[in-house]
């Protein structure tokens, strides 16, 4: 489905402040693929998924989803193909917006957008259900603006948004970090049903082991700009979080630092 | 005071013709939320399109049309300067603006400073000073006309794609919405206002001068902050918010008027508007210190 061939991503290039954040990935996703991401702070996991996105362009290397060439798309044209979530609620979200206009946005993703209504009645009532199913009361609202609505909820609506025309593949950076562990715990349940519904490929990052155990099929770890854990299927499913350290310290010789992956 | 009463419907009038230059302002300011400096100068490309038009004889709806087209392709090239050559808005704006300047005194207005309506055409303008209340008519029509497009455009796909980069040009990206082409588009739709309104100063006057709309954006954003001070609560219908800077408008109009009534002395007049606004914006947050305990209860539901 995905396959990442030779990435690099440097930032700010020949200057003092510059920064290998993508030092050669390669990465092959099967269709129905659910991997989590994990890795310190600065191991280069946003800057991964944002190379995906097209946030701004790989150096060198070619990025692939389904057949299509995504290494030279634009980001608003492989928006066509991709939902995303993102760690701060207020990035995938706009509090100046009604939430029936959010789903209106989403629906129109990688169609033109001409001078046809920007929402119509017909549209509105499939919202209403679309939103029912978050259970969260959303569905009571739908033309009130998204500032009003807490993180959570503003997270749950990017879920709603990014898998509505059911993405090639479900782009997800700490997207539950910013919440309270409760709201995180329902945020994630939530993603994993959207995303066994429709049998989507999915990226997730995450700075929780146990998280990143506990769901989906295959697990990569990152570290200075490289994957260096890749762990799918049986050995995947008998993970714990011991191991994961064990097998961490063997392959980059030092012990894993982040206290931040450790202790949530 | 009879004085002012006489010059009342002179400063409904003036306050009509700017508030569609205040709805430019309105898109760029508050729906696209930036400050965009272009319309200082392409309020006079408006006016000085539509004099060298009329003048050559060619209608009044067909010079008025042009004078909307420059100012649109004004806009368009704030828009390229910023999306596409990463000049930061606000430059972006003042380049445009200095290169209109020169457009409009050299290659528009012939190198004068200073250009009338030929005497033949004067009769024949939309806006009339020998005709206040026809012209009153006539440019409410047009307001309303204004108004009523833009409540339409905005409730298009495309008109969401606008507002929504405004809101979030992140979020907007990643709903597939190209940022660049939108923005551009906000910026030509606010420039060819702000030129459409140029356009009728100038038939109002009987001229135009090449210093006309300078510190046009301080009138605009007055016009804007007035009415959503005083208007823009009584609903969120995007209706209402149109129709509150055109309120607005208005009404710094007649503030303005009063205060040259009153023997203010001319040279004050945009440090009035700059009064204004100070007042306006501080309004709230004012009044916020004196009412500190009619807090809402916020949502404490959490997803
Ligand atoms: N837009 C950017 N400009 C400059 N440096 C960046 C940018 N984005 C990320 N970096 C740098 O690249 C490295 C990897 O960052 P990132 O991918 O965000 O790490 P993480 O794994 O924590 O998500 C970090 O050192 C970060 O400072
Ligand atoms: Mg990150």
């Amino acid at each position: 489905m995905l396959k990442i061939n030779g990435v690099y991503k440097t930032f700010h290039p020949g200057t003092v402040s510059e920064k290998k954040a993508i030092c050669g990935v390669d990465l092959h996703l099967k269709p129905g693929d659910f991997v989590t991401v994990i890795g310190g702070n600065g191991a280069g996991k946003s800057t991964l998924l944002n190379l995906v996105a097209g946030v701004f362009p790989a150096d060198e290397g070619t990025i692939t989803l389904d057949g299509i060439n995504l290494t030279h798309m634009p980001e608003h044209k492989r928006a066509a193909y991709l939902g995303r979530v993102f760690q701060d609620p207020m990035t995938g979200t706009a509090a100046t917006m009604e939430i029936h206009e959010h789903l209106a946005l989403a629906s129109r993703r990688g169609k033109r957008r001409g001078l046809g209504w920007g929402i119509c009645r017909a549209e509105r009532e499939d919202y209403f259900e679309r939103l029912k199913t978050l259970d969260l009361g959303l569905e009571n609202r739908m033309s009130q603006k998204v500032g009003t609505l807490s993180g959570g909820q503003r997270q749950a609506l990017t879920l709603l948004m990014a898998t509505m025309k059911q993405p090639k593949l479900l782009l997800l950076d700490e997207h539950t970090a910013a919440l309270d562990p409760k709201t995180a715990q329902k945020v994630l349940t939530l993603t994993q049903k959207l995303i066994e519904d429709q049998n989507l490929t999915a990226m997730m990052v995450t700075h929780n082991m146990q998280d990143a155990i506990t769901y989906g099929n295959r697990l990569i770890m990152m570290k200075d700009g490289t994957i260096i854990l890749d762990i799918e299927g049986e050995e995947k499913k008998h993970l714990t979080v011991e191991i994961l350290l064990e097998k961490f310290a063997q392959t980059s010789g030092s012990t894993f630092s982040s206290d931040r992956a450790l202790l949530s | 005071m009879l004085n002012f009463i006489n010059a009342l419907p002179g400063a409904v009038v003036q306050g009509l013709i700017w508030s569609i230059m205040a709805l430019g302002i309105y898109i760029t300011f508050k729906i696209l939320d930036i400050a965009d400096l272009t319309v200082d100068s392409s309020f006079c490309t408006g006016g000085a399109v539509c004099i060298v038009m009329m003048n050559m004889g060619y209608s009044v709806p067909l010079s008025m049309l042009l004078a909307l087209l420059a100012g649109m392709a004004a806009g368009f090239l704030t828009g390229i300067l910023h999306s596409y050559m990463g000049i930061p808005m606000i430059l972006s704006g003042i380049l445009t603006q200095l290169i209109l300047w020169s457009i409009n005194l050299v290659n528009i207005m012939g190198g004068a400073a200073n250009l009338a309506l030929k005497n033949s055409r004067k009769v024949f303008r939309l806006v009339n000073l020998a005709k206040n209340d026809f012209s009153l008519l006539v440019l409410l029509g047009l307001t309303a006309a204004v108004i009523g497009v833009l409540y339409y455009f905005f409730g298009t796909e495309i008109g969401c794609a606008i507002r929504a980069t405004g809101s979030n040009d992140k979020m907007s990206r990643a709903q597939g919405i190209n940022t660049h082409f939108t923005r551009i588009l906000g910026l030509a739709i606010s420039n060819g206002l702000v030129a459409l309104s140029g356009s009728l100063w100038a038939q109002y006057r009987g001229a135009i001068d090449i210093s006309d709309g300078k510190g046009a954006i301080v009138i605009g954003l007055a016009a804007v902050i007035i009415g959503q001070t005083f208007f823009s609560k009584i609903s969120r219908n995007f209706a209402v918010q149109l129709f509150s800077v055109l309120l607005g408008s208005i009404i710094y109009f007649i503030i303005y008027t009063a205060a040259v009534n009153w023997g203010l002395n001319m040279g004050y007049l945009k440090m009035l508007a700059a009064v204004i606004m100070v007042v306006m914006l501080s309004f709230p947050v004012i009044a916020k210190k004196f009412h500190f305990k009619k807090k809402v209860k916020g949502d404490t539901t959490n997803a």
